[in-house]
């Protein structure tokens, strides 16, 4: 059917925007304010010392968190110290048990967990909701099946809980970071101090209910908040035996040289720079898609985001044009709306870091481009951004930027693609476009980088490890491996 | 050594060299040193270790890329080449019941690794049943260039312990050979260069840890470095200097024989790809 002038000019007026679809939140029950979770219990703390966390989406304050003090942190590993003594020689099943029951309350309680989470970090709801509350019920989930088969993990050997472990975490999956660190902890038969980042501090407060509410034995797991100075002390603590860390690469430096000498165990899961390389025969709407999830996903605050992309020459100019016009569809807006496809920035500090670097790259003479659109007034936005033009000398491409950036390089033979895709300290993540099955498998033989995602990125799951090559860190967490850096096997 | 001259026949005595990129040369720097009081040792420098650590680097790739069986054939060539010099090698550890007992256990050591060479990613590798239409694995590969700073006590099977899981696993090696009884070290890379190593692939320095150790622990193009050759001092120093590129310590216990101590030098790669039709 025909339709006449007049029609088709009331339709190209019509715009196809979403209504808003607001996530409920009567439901949370968000405390005014919160002590540290030692032995089992919410206390006052020591310093006396709160801080305010923040909506970064709207800058209002959520809550005051304690700001936990060298005697505070004390306290912690202690009261972890006495609970190691009978943890590690309770009935690995019961163990297990404790961590199940943890994994089916964070299932129960999933919801409140997501909008915990947004509200705290900025992420979209559909994010926490689909991804992080999911996976971090699964991880408990599976590293519970694995506290009483360690014997079967490692053949020949008798694995053994290694102690009091000291764990930092960063703000970029909070709930997410929180599971992947305690559950392998506690399976292998370790208590924990856990430090989460002083920007997301909430659903590790949630998740301090959860243990109590789990009746998980008192001081198996303790959670302290607080800054850089909180997260020195604690793995700087005699008491502790085993720090995890995950966070910048520079701050993991810092923390190898203090721990020198000191018979600490160490794992560390830093920052990447990993390059997703799309070859000229790969399903391009498709590669599209895993581009925009590589780079986009939780506004790109993630360490294994695909933040370089190497396009075959060929299909530059085809594959950019496609991906323009994808990025000009994202949605960018409050986080707590299902339809938002890029959040906020998680705080103040890390988007000037990303408006540094995003100069650095004009000025270096990199192409800019940023989709039409309007960030909101208050809280802290940046819109997709991809450069074009880039050499391999500008900072965009070395850094890591941790924001929703994307720098595109091209290349012409796989060698070539090889040789770009390794030349960074980094070697966290990469990702490969292709049809072609053997070049999948040549590729990812040679790609430096402990994740290799093929015709997909970002996925995660509690089976598969994950870590880094060279600056990225090393022990894995997910997975058999996972284990290990909680273990010594005797 | 000793002077044994029989008749007037005047011994060849052996020159001990560092071994670089495949060949024998002697301290850049010029330099010696006598730690037995008798025989002229290189007293290798920070340039000697760049250019071993370049070595091993530009050898690393062909050397990964071999088959496992490959690698494992010429691990066990190694064992070969040293139990046919072992007259040698009890010669230079003291001869006797121990020395003689020490050399069983390093060919036994290097026919050991070379077996694992191709049962490794069997053993520590995995298929991860993932939820969703993926198929994931997960596979060790070599670290890279790794640094061996081998104890004096046992002199040869205490760099052989260490060294032979390295190479089993893929990596190329800078070894810095035991100070105070460098022979041993200096002797086995006669046998691992007729044992079809790529050049480059081993390489043994000799000299004073005080000088090289630094530098080794500190370079950004070494990934791993083993020290189960350090004193606490020593470690600690390693540990603090390795933070500059994330450089893996390992300080499994001296004697370990083990898959995870090859692993300890390694990387898991994980590898995802999408099910579908």
């Amino acid at each position: 059917m025909a339709i006449t002038k007049r029609q088709a000019a009331e339709l190209a007026k019509q715009t196809f925007d979403y209504a808003p679809a607001p996530e409920a939140i009567d439901h949370v029950r968000i405390q005014p304010r919160y002590g540290l979770f030692i032995g089992g219990k919410m206390v006052e703390p020591h310093s006396k010392e709160r801080f305010s966390t923040i909506n970064p989406a709207t800058e209002q304050k959520l809550a005051e968190v304690a700001e936990a003090d060298a005697v505070d942190v004390g306290r912690a590993v202690s009261s972890a110290g006495t609970a190691f003594t009978s943890w590690s020689r309770m009935a690995p099943s019961r163990r297990a048990g404790y961590l199940f029951r943890i994994s089916r309350l964070i299932q129960e309680r999933a919801r409140e967990l997501a909008v915990v989470e947004t509200m705290d970090g900025g992420k979209p709801i559909k994010e926490s909701r689909d991804v992080d509350v999911p996976l971090s019920a699964a991880h408990f989930f599976y590293y519970a099946g694995w506290a009483d088969k360690l014997e079967w993990a490692f053949p020949n050997r008798r694995p053994r809980p290694l102690g009091v472990a000291g764990q930092v975490i960063p703000w970029n999956f909070p709930l997410l970071m929180l599971a992947w660190k305690i559950a392998p902890a506690l399976a292998a038969g370790n208590t924990v101090v856990l430090k989460p980042a002083e920007t997301t501090p909430l659903s590790a407060l949630l998740f301090a209910e959860i243990c109590q509410q789990a009746e998980l034995p008192a001081g198996v797991v303790n959670i302290i908040t607080g800054a850089g100075k909180t997260g020195s002390a604690l793995v700087s603590h005699p008491g502790v035996k085993k720090v995890a860390f995950t966070g910048s690469t520079e701050v993991g430096k810092l923390i190898q040289r203090s721990l020198a000498g000191s018979g600490k165990r160490l794992s560390l899961e830093l920052g990447g720079k990993a390059a997703n390389i799309v070859f000229e025969d790969a399903p391009l709407d498709q590669a599209v898609e895993g581009i925009v999830n590589g780079i986009y996903f939780n506004q790109g605050h993630v360490c294994c985001a695909g933040s370089r992309l190497l396009v075959q020459e060929s299909i530059a100019k085809p594959l950019l044009e496609k991906l323009k016009q994808r990025v000009s569809t994202l949605r960018l807006g409050d986080p707590l709306d299902k339809n938002t496809d890029i959040g906020a920035i998680n705080s103040k500090v890390q988007l000037e870091k990303i408006q540094g670097l995003v100069e650095s790259g004009i000025e270096e003479g990199a192409e800019i481009y940023q989709p039409d659109c309007k960030l909101p007034e208050r809280g802290f936005w940046f819109p997709p951004t991809i450069f074009t033009n880039v050499s391999q000398s500008h900072r965009i491409a070395r850094e890591e930027i941790f924001g929703p950036v994307l720098s595109v390089l091209t290349f012409r033979t796989p060698a070539e693609a090889v040789e770009k895709a390794n030349n960074t300290p980094y070697g966290l993540s990469a990702g490969v476009w292709t049809d072609k099955g053997s070049r999948i498998l040549w590729m990812a033989e040679r790609m430096r980088a402990g994740v290799v995602w093929a015709n997909t990125f970002n996925r995660f799951d509690p089976t598969s490890p994950f870590g880094g090559y060279k600056e990225s860190g090393y022990g894995r967490e997910g997975g058999v491996h996972g284990l290990l850096p909680y273990l010594e096997l005797v | 050594m000793a002077e044994k001259n029989s008749g007037d026949r005047i011994e060849v005595r052996k020159t001990y060299k560092q071994y670089v990129g495949g060949q024998f040369v002697r301290s850049e720097s010029g330099r010696a040193y006598r730690p037995d009081g008798l025989v002229n040792v290189p007293r290798g420098s920070r340039k000697d270790l760049r250019d071993a650590v370049r070595a091993a680097r530009t050898a690393f790739g062909g050397w990964s890329a071999r088959t496992a069986m490959n690698r494992g054939q010429i691990l066990y060539r190694a064992a070969e080449m040293l139990d046919a010099r072992r007259a040698e090698f009890e010669a230079l550890l003291g001869s006797g019941m121990k020395a003689r007992a020490e050399v069983d256990e390093t060919v036994e050591v290097l026919v050991w690794y070379a077996g694992w060479t191709d049962k490794l990613a069997q053993v520590t590798g995995t298929v991860n049943p993932v939820s969703g239409p993926y198929f994931n694995f997960t596979i060790p590969e070599p670290a890279g260039v790794v640094g061996i700073v081998a104890t004096g006590e046992p002199a040869l099977a205490g760099l052989v312990r260490r060294l032979a899981p390295a190479l089993c696993g893929g990596n190329a090696v800078v070894a810095l050979a035991p100070e105070e009884r460098p022979l041993p070290a200096l002797t086995l890379a006669e046998v691992l260069a007729t044992s079809d190593f790529p050049s480059g692939v081993v390489n043994v320095l000799s000299g004073q840890h005080r000088e090289l150790l630094p530098w080794l622990a500190s370079h950004m193009d070494v990934n791993a470095i083993d020290v189960s050759g350090c004193s606490p001092e020593e470690v600690a120093l390693v540990e603090a200097a390795a933070a500059d590129n994330v450089k893996r310590v390992v300080k499994l216990p001296a004697g370990e024989r083990s898959p995870h101590l090859i692993t300890a030098f390694m990387e898991m790669k994980t590898i995802w790809h999408p099910i579908g039709v």
